[in-house]
């Protein structure tokens, strides 16, 4: 049976369940304003570790360990490992899983990567090539900010549209049979690239995309906003939920009721000073790990579309003038 | 007197850098290259000499000071050796600060761990 | 699906400036103000008790600028530079201190890649620049004064 319609979106013969999910995340984020979901709230950002580079494997290998443990499930019951991260060559998934011995496939969509491994992995159980999947995403924001800015004591001083990287991690467990949340549709994000080059801007580069996939998906399932209780972006922050809210306006859809920005939710944007919002693989893996998940289960969000935004660019290509392109991945979940 | 001198065009300096980089989005890197460049240059003509007589520290503690070294560092070195003194003076003249920063940021990488203090 | 064309990119890059909000210049500008004048008038205290006790100008000057770049050091060390430049943007940047938070910035944060190819390269991560275009504009004033002294 054809499980594909529209122009990207698939929707599953019989939906994977959403079994466990665990979250780890660094000292700032255990003050923020969602510190009650998370699983773990490390008080040391180095995992015991003695460089950035370790800690966020640590702390990625922690989270996929405890989240097949809060499912019940050996290691050896895990058919694949799907994970992504910020650092180079995706090291900080290869690093963190590699003690596992499960099947592994890395995933690099920048903040988008836990809705990337979330759609691969429904379709991997939905196609029938596995019972249970672990898709992992994680950002550390002292190896973010060595990766992509300044050293950290550079004394420099962000502008007010930049983000804040989440140092944080989300394990989502898949499984062929449950009993929810489970995941019903997703429509794959194409890369959209309006001409963005400020990498202190990464919101306003995300939106356009965020906007292309929720349009392509309302349309392709014939669907309008108000079909959803929540529609939850990644890390959009406060300007790319500006702008989201502005592009889907006029497409002639309107999201304000129902939005809001994962990067939004995680920091209390004035207290903790991260101006524009939270970001990175973690923030968006982290908030659905924890917050939106238990939501799901308590059934105060009954339908839910989590969108994980990424910005695509690379140093490399800042430094080229590039314009930044930007992809996010539509996963729609009923409790 | 020098010393309110130096505060006030010090500051001024640094504010000049503040609107460049709030206003241009340049980075702080390229702010303090155009910084030494146009200290260089504009001490090369003479007129950096004359904010530093007037100014002090307050000229010559901001980058375009560094670049001034440099340029006074060259003029002498030409006017002993020659066009030899071209080569061999802006580095004479800028060895004694970036030693020190060479050393002691050497130091800080050798006792320093990472800290989980992020700013 | 989003309109990509290039018209369309302009309109979005208006809706972009629209909704970004921008820095506080006037803010930003007097706290950069107030620290970097204060660093300059710290180096001048230093350069007129070094007159005091009897160096000549241009080694009174050397002298404050080193001890000025050993305390920037010394502040980046202990993580009290970055929250510094934080609050005092350029006033924290522009003055020499910058120059040596710059230098041992980077060699901190790359000391776990080797003390060759991390403290010993990247140390010049963000300082390298001043270094090679100060050599360059000094060759070029150098040049110019030769012929035209």
């Amino acid at each position: 049976m054809k499980k594909f319609l529209g122009a990207q979106t698939v929707r599953f013969s019989q939906p994977p369940t959403i079994k466990a999910a665990a979250s780890i995340v660094g000292p700032k984020e255990g003050e923020g304003p969602l510190w009650q979901s998370f699983d773990v709230i490390s008080p040391d950002v180095l995992f015991g570790m003695d460089s950035w580079e370790k800690a966020e494997s640590e702390m990625a290998r922690q989270t996929v360990a405890l989240a097949a443990q809060k499912a019940g499930l050996p290691m050896e019951e895990i058919r694949y490992i799907l994970a992504g991260d910020l650092l180079n060559q995706n090291s900080g998934s290869t690093f963190g899983m590699r003690s596992f011995g499960r099947p592994f496939f890395g995933l690099f969509g920048a903040c988008s990567a836990i809705g990337e491994g979330m759609s691969l992995g429904a379709m991997l159980i939905d196609g029938g090539f596995a019972d249970y999947v672990i898709a992992n995403a994680s950002s550390h924001f002292c190896g973010a900010e060595k990766t992509f800015r300044f050293p950290l004591e550079l004394g420099t001083q962000r502008p007010p549209t930049a983000s804040w990287t989440v140092t944080g991690d989300g394990a989502v467990v898949l499984a062929a049979r449950g009993e929810g949340p489970y995941i019903t549709a997703v429509t794959t994000g194409a890369i959209v690239d309006m001409g963005v080059t400020d990498a202190n801007n990464m919101g306003a580069a995300m939106a356009p995309a965020a906007a292309d996939t929720l349009i392509t998906h309302f349309k392709d399932l014939h669907i309008q906003p108000g079909h959803y209780d929540k529609i939850i972006t990644g890390d959009l922050g406060k300007i790319g939920q500006d702008l989201l809210l502005a592009l889907m306006t006029d497409a002639g859809y309107d999201l304000r009721d129902v939005h809001e920005d994962c990067g939004l939710l995680i920091y209390d944007r004035q207290g903790q000073d991260v101006h524009a919002g939270g970001s990175g693989c973690g923030c968006s893996a982290a908030v659905f790990a924890g917050y939106l998940l238990n939501q799901l289960r308590k059934k105060e969000i009954k339908r839910l579309l989590f969108i994980p935004t990424g910005a695509l660019h690379s140093v490399a290509t800042v430094q080229q003038g590039e314009t930044m392109p930007a992809i996010a991945h539509a996963v729609a979940i009923e409790a | 007197m020098t010393l309110l001198w130096a505060f006030i065009i010090g500051g001024l300096i640094c504010v000049v850098g503040q609107l460049l980089i709030d206003l241009t989005k340049l980075t702080p890197a390229r702010i303090l290259v155009l910084f030494v460049v146009a200290g260089c240059l504009l001490s090369g003509i003479g007129w950096y000499q004359r904010l530093v007589d007037f100014a002090g520290a307050g000229a010559l503690v901001p980058l375009p000071g560094f670049g001034h070294i440099l340029a006074t560092g060259v003029k002498k070195a030409v006017d002993e050796r020659g066009l030899i003194g071209v080569i061999t003076g802006g580095f004479t003249a800028m060895a004694g600060g970036v030693t020190v920063a060479i050393v002691f940021g050497y130091l800080a990488a050798l006792v320093s761990k990472p800290s989980g203090d992020t700013p | 699906m989003i309109n990509q064309s290039e018209s369309a990119k302009q309109g979005y890059a208006l809706l972009v400036e629209q909704a970004s909000p921008g820095s506080k210049l006037a803010a930003n500008s007097l706290r950069a103000f107030f620290v970097g004048g204060t660093i300059c008038a710290v180096g001048q205290i230093f350069k007129n008790a070094l007159l005091a006790v009897g160096m000549t100008q241009d080694n009174a000057s050397l002298v404050a600028a080193c001890i000025l770049i050993v305390l920037a050091v010394l502040l980046t060390v202990v993580g009290l530079y970055s929250k510094l430049g934080k609050i005092a943007g350029a006033g924290s940047i522009v003055p020499i201190t910058g120059f040596a938070n710059a230098i041992a910035s980077p060699a901190i944060e790359y000391k776990k890649e080797g003390l060759v190819l991390g403290v010993g390269a990247k140390m010049f991560l963000i300082a390298g620049p001043v270094i090679v275009y100060g050599a360059m504009a000094s060759v070029l004033v150098g040049i110019v004064y030769y012929f035209l002294r």
